[in-house]
């Protein structure tokens, strides 16, 4: 009995979190139709979907609805309203029916299929909707007669489901996913494979001595019908890589792959045509049908999580600009020169202007790193990229969105051009430099050796060698082992890329971390109340006043500070580098800088500690002390990275954190601090050409340009499905401490894929043995290369799991 | 003879019959989203449902 007493006061009791989104509701609950909500918005929407029959939304799961405290105004999609962002967007449209994809970051679970693929039961002008649960997208079909964009979008917008706008999804043409050609080319090779292989039977048993001359020529000429689209269409991919290969000089896996396929092909060609034999085509096709298969594993990739958000997808689309006295929302293109714009709290600025009206407390974090705001004047210039925290500005634009600072420093050619890695791959590696000229060379020379001994057979093994040496295990073993190893990690919480990321993984040898957001936790920090405990109304004043400031000490101080009804403040001024004070209920308060608040400056501030003194009437009441909140398990995941990698600190704060990571970082000249995204992206290409391969860790924007500048850039994302700048690899924040473990899994799996070259050469050097003498069958060549590939296969997966299991990532 | 080459016709064209139906279902996007029917298909048609599909 007594366990399940002290069990119960855990279950959570329902009356107090609100029916539609969940969370709790303390306060000012709104009770509406035996149903509690947290606030106005949340009732909305149970009252809309309730009256329209919805109601099975909350059936599906519990508390299935997105908070709606914090909703859209419904002015901000004003820009939906014009000609050229509306053709941008739409998909496809005449007379009756309109399509757009949007993509709705908030859809979560099945409530959310229900009601979105239920849209038309809100509004007759929506003809259908569908969902793509993995890429968050909705397709909605609707009569532009009866519902506009605009309308749907806030029709969207007002039950909760607010979809993504950003610069880059504006501009991004529809295009057809590249997997379903992929898919088409492995159907057709299966196809051709699996009808060659059924047309090659009596030849593989022996029969074809008993065969009419007639039915021999028929499936000759039927293998070779079957062979050509298996040449044609599903090989393209291999000879376009090995075309491309070829062009840079570089001999990559695929050129001896498209050699081997190409000398199968013409040989079988003239056998068929000559009457000779039955040639390779049952080789060939199943040879590129494995291959396709590896491609496969290669390139499946997380369609959920995009890794190429560039700078762009932060930039806001639409903009209020003032037309003749009136504010109306435009896309950011067409913000010219001499317009007034309004920029709300927490908006981005689009284009260098000047301030006219309003208090501007501007967040350059996303150029310079620096976390702290930036108070300006009226007549200041406010660059691009800044975020305004606090009410609303009135600027006037002096430079268009395009020449922007901000848009300069991210065009920067690092963004334009993505180098080249195929050269790096192992594979190709070992192709270019060992394995194809090696295959010339034996080709050549036991053509050479029958020339001279036998005339007759020398074409034969010269033309054999390039069949049986076709690299098609060698070229099987890397997507294998590493798209298994991309599989396993994913399962954690360490999304790559693609699989050539575990080898560029595996290369790195210098590790770079970024300190807020990364190292630490970006919206956590340890605040204590130094002094007497607060009294309830105390708490009331303390919380009313630092409610007013953006500085991150005040926020702090505040966040952490217990829910309460907040009051007016009277006289309310901030010092910059002091401290805020003001009036409350009467009383004095002030919440600063030691020297600020109590005007002494008797307290040691411990190392790695921030402290907020407060005084209340003049009376000294106490002090918060804020210590930054790191990540779970940083110690000693960092303990252990040090001894294997070289390890960096790049930090756009300042230097209050430095005495705290010294023993991380072992030297104080391996820490820099006060780092704008252009000196971290600079740092790196130091790296670079000391001839170190750093990995870079990072979360924001201001990481961006060093995110692609090191040969490894992996963004920590707290929500997988949020957006991150453009990167190798993104890991879940909350995966953070097994860094380590991943790190060490992408090592132990190029072991592995070496491993497997090794038993794919020597299938090779026994294949070979035959192919010399020029007395190879093709039922040898049939057998001996998909044995090898499947073997080769096998060996990997199970390698690579025995690998994860022993460093403890279990499957 | 005859037999045989008759029977490799019929199961060509019944083998290429599969193959357009996969070619067909790949342009038609049936392997862009294997999550969303899953849960789809599990959800109750209402009474308001099938009156909506009639419309």
């Amino acid at each position: 009995m007594t366990l399940i007493a002290t069990l119960k006061p855990e279950t959570k009791i329902d009356t107090h979190t609100c029916y539609h989104c969940g969370q709790p509701a303390d306060r000012e609950f709104i009770a509406f139709q035996d149903h509690i909500f947290c606030c106005k918005g949340c009732q909305t929407v149970y009252d809309i979907l309730s009256s329209s029959n919805l109601g099975q939304y909350y059936c599906l799961n519990e508390n299935p609805g997105v908070n709606r405290k914090e909703s859209t105004p419904a002015e901000y999609f004003g820009f939906l309203d014009d000609t050229n962002v509306r053709s941008k967007m739409i998909v496809f449209s005449d007379a009756k029916r309109t399509r757009v994809v949007l993509q709705i970051p908030l859809i979560h679970c099945s409530s959310c299929i229900w009601l979105l693929e239920a849209l038309y039961k809100l509004h007759p002008g929506i003809i259908k909707s569908q969902i793509n649960f993995l890429k968050r997208e909705a397709t909605i079909d609707f009569d532009e007669n009866k519902i506009s964009l605009r309308e749907l979008v806030e029709l969207l917008s007002k039950i909760g489901y607010e979809p993504e706008f950003n610069f880059a999804s504006l501009n991004k043409k529809a295009v057809s996913n590249p997997m379903k050609a992929y898919y088409m080319k492995l159907g057709v090779s299966f196809f051709c494979f699996g009808n060659i292989m059924l047309a090659s039977f009596p030849e593989y048993l022996g029969l074809d001595a008993t065969l009419e001359a007639s039915n021999h020529r028929l499936f000759g000429f039927l293998n070779l019908g079957l062979a050509l689209p298996v040449l044609l269409f599903s090989a393209q991919d291999f000879f376009v890589s090995a075309w491309n290969g070829l062009k840079q000089r570089f001999l990559n896996i695929d050129v001896p792959i498209v050699l081997g396929i190409l000398v199968m092909f013409f040989r079988s060609l003239y056998e068929i045509l000559s009457q000779t034999g039955a040639g390779y085509f049952d080789t060939m096709a199943s040879l590129v049908f494995l291959m396709l298969v590896g491609r496969m594993f290669q390139n499946k990739s997380y369609n959920r999580i995009s890794f190429e958000h560039d700078f762009r997808s932060y930039f806001p689309i639409s903009a209020m600009i003032n037309i003749d006295g009136n504010w109306r929302s435009m896309p950011v293109s067409e913000v010219k020169t001499g317009d007034r714009l309004l920029i709300r709290n927490m908006e981005l600025i689009p284009a260098d202007s000047i301030l006219v009206r309003g208090d501007a407390n501007i967040d350059y974090s996303f150029v310079t790193g620096e976390q702290t705001p930036v108070r300006h004047e009226n007549g200041a210039m406010i660059f691009a990229g800044g975020r305004q925290m606090g009410s609303s500005l009135e600027v006037e634009v002096v430079k268009p969105v395009s020449q922007s600072y901000l848009t300069q420093l991210w065009n920067s050619d690092i963004f334009k051009t993505k180098t080249s890695r195929d050269t790096t791959a192992l594979a190709n590696h070992i192709s270019h430099y060992y394995f194809t000229p090696v295959i010339l060379l034996i080709s050549f020379m036991a053509m050479g050796y029958w020339m001279i001994f036998d005339p007759t057979r020398a074409l034969s093994a010269f033309t054999s060698v390039l069949i049986i040496t076709c690299p098609c295990a060698l070229a099987l073993s890397s997507p294998f082992t590493l798209g298994n190893i991309v599989r396993i990690l994913g399962k954690h919480g360490f999304y790559l890329k693609n699989a050539n990321v575990v080898e560029l993984i595996n290369q790195t040898d210098a590790l770079v971390f970024d300190k807020t957001g990364t190292l630490t936790k970006p919206d956590a920090a340890h605040v204590e109340f130094i002094g007497e405990p607060f009294t309830e109304h105390e708490n009331v004043l303390v919380k009313s006043l630092s409610r007013h400031s953006v500085h991150p000490l005040s926020r702090r101080v505040f966040d952490s500070l217990p829910q309460a009804e907040l009051i007016e403040t009277e006289d309310y001024s901030e010092k910059s580098g002091a401290g805020i004070s003001g009036k409350a209920d009467g009383h004095d308060i002030i919440l600063g800088s030691e020297k600020f608040a109590a005007g002494t400056l008797e307290h040691r501030t411990e190392k790695g500690e921030s402290c907020v003194f407060l005084s209340i009437d003049g009376k000294m009441r106490g002090y918060f002390s804020i210590r930054t909140a790191y990540r779970d398990g940083f110690s000693k995941l960092l303990h252990g990275l040090k001894s294997r990698y070289d390890m960096y600190l790049l930090s756009g704060d300042n230097e209050s954190e430095k005495v705290n990571l010294l023993h991380y970082f072992r030297e104080g000249d391996k820490m820099h601090f006060k780092q704008s995204p252009a000196a971290k992206l600079q740092f790196i290409s130091e790296l670079n050409s000391k001839g170190l391969r750093p990995m870079m860790i990072g979360d924001g924007l201001n990481d961006a340009g060093a995110l692609q500048e090191a040969a490894v850039g992996v963004a920590i994302s707290e929500n997988i499905n949020h957006f991150s700048p453009a990167c190798d690899a993104i890991l879940d924040a909350r995966k953070f401490e097994k860094l380590d473990k991943f790190l060490m899994l992408s090592r132990y799996g190029v072991k592995v894929m070496q491993g497997s070259f090794l038993i794919s050469f020597c299938y090779n050097i026994v294949g070979m043995y035959f192919a010399v003498q020029g007395t190879m069958s093709p039922l040898f060549a049939a057998v001996i290369m998909p044995v090898s590939s499947v073997t080769v296969i096998l060996f990997t997966t199970l390698a690579s799991n025995l690998a994860a299991r022993r460093i403890g990532l279990h499957d | 003879m005859s037999a045989i080459v008759v029977l490799i016709a019929v199961s060509l064209v019944v083998a290429v019959g599969f193959l357009a139906a996969f070619l067909w279902s790949v342009r038609d996007g049936q392997f862009e989203d294997d999550y969303t029917p899953s849960v789809r298909v599990l959800f109750d048609d209402t009474v308001a449902d099938e009156e909506g599909e009639k419309r």
